[in-house]
């Protein structure tokens, strides 16, 4: 950062940070990468365990029971909105790359993807997380 | 000082083309524009992946030896799957690249960082690939 400080130092918006840096610009990517790294991970493990598919059925079964688990369901639902926040906000930089009005909306359709991610991820946790909410609370 | 002409220096034209030094190549852009394609390609088919395996018809509970032998009878599931391992892993991989290339200082960290992440992405996709073309629903 301090390396590419210019002597101009750049207009302060009346919120605080400047036009990207502390901004709806510059928390979007951080995100991004944040998602991004995550779900590499989890991939590089999700391969390795559909991998025993090839080993033999009782093996898979074993390690797909994990998946099963309450809390693991709970990190999977973490999962599901990490990579669909990555996905939409991968779609928003195709529009800031590609779409003449895409850089000048770029923080508007922050908040339009947002609002997307909450309205799929309301009902999605809800179903994902249905049968460990009956397990956790006795019901089955 | 009093100015000469002869150690003026030589100041080019503006917008005279960038000369390009040997050896430079286009790799980056293909990368970039790889990014964009695969991204959108992986939207539809990592979301309706997760639709499928995690909200769907009692989602994840469901999901056994015979379930993925059900979906791997049919070439389309198949091809679905080979795809999205293959661009998620490249995808996944040029990011990470592009985050190493970002954070390491030293030459070293910085190529054995990603000789590692060439190799367990290589490893991936090949396990990947193997498991999908050789899967026996019989294995037992």
């Amino acid at each position: 950062m301090s390396t590419t400080a210019t002597s101009r130092a750049p207009a302060k918006t009346k919120f605080g940070g400047t036009l990207y840096r502390g901004r709806e610009g510059m928390w979007s990517w951080v995100a991004h990468r944040i998602t991004g790294v995550l779900t590499f991970f989890f991939l590089f493990a999700h391969v390795l365990d559909t991998a025993l598919v090839r080993v033999s059925p009782e093996s898979y079964d074993t390690v797909i029971a994990t998946y099963k688990n309450p809390f693991v369901n709970l990190m999977e639902i973490g999962l599901v909105g990490a990579v669909l926040y990555h996905a939409l906000n991968g779609l928003r930089i195709i529009a800031v790359d590609f779409w003449s009005r895409g850089p000048r909306l770029q923080r508007q359709m922050l908040w339009l993807i947002v609002a997307v991610w909450v309205v799929v991820m309301v009902p999605g946790a809800f179903f994902m997380f249905k049968h460990s909410f009956e397990v956790v609370f006795g019901s089955k | 000082m009093t100015s000469s002409p002869e150690l003026a220096p030589t100041i080019i034209a503006p917008r005279t083309p960038q000369r390009r030094t040997r050896g430079r190549t286009n790799t980056e852009l293909y990368a970039w524009l790889f990014m964009r394609v695969s991204g959108i390609l992986l939207v539809v088919l990592v979301l309706g992946h997760l639709l499928i395996m995690n909200i769907l018809d009692g989602g994840v509970q469901r999901i056994n030896f015979g379930f993925v032998a059900g979906r791997w009878a049919s070439p389309f599931w198949q091809v679905w799957d080979l795809l999205m391992l293959w661009l998620a892993q490249i995808h996944g991989t040029n990011g990470l690249r592009t985050i190493i290339n970002d954070y390491t200082r030293k030459d070293q960290t910085r190529f054995w960082l990603k000789m590692a992440l060439y190799t367990a992405s290589a490893l991936v996709i090949a396990l990947g690939t193997l498991v999908i073309f050789t899967f026996d629903p019989n294995i037992n």
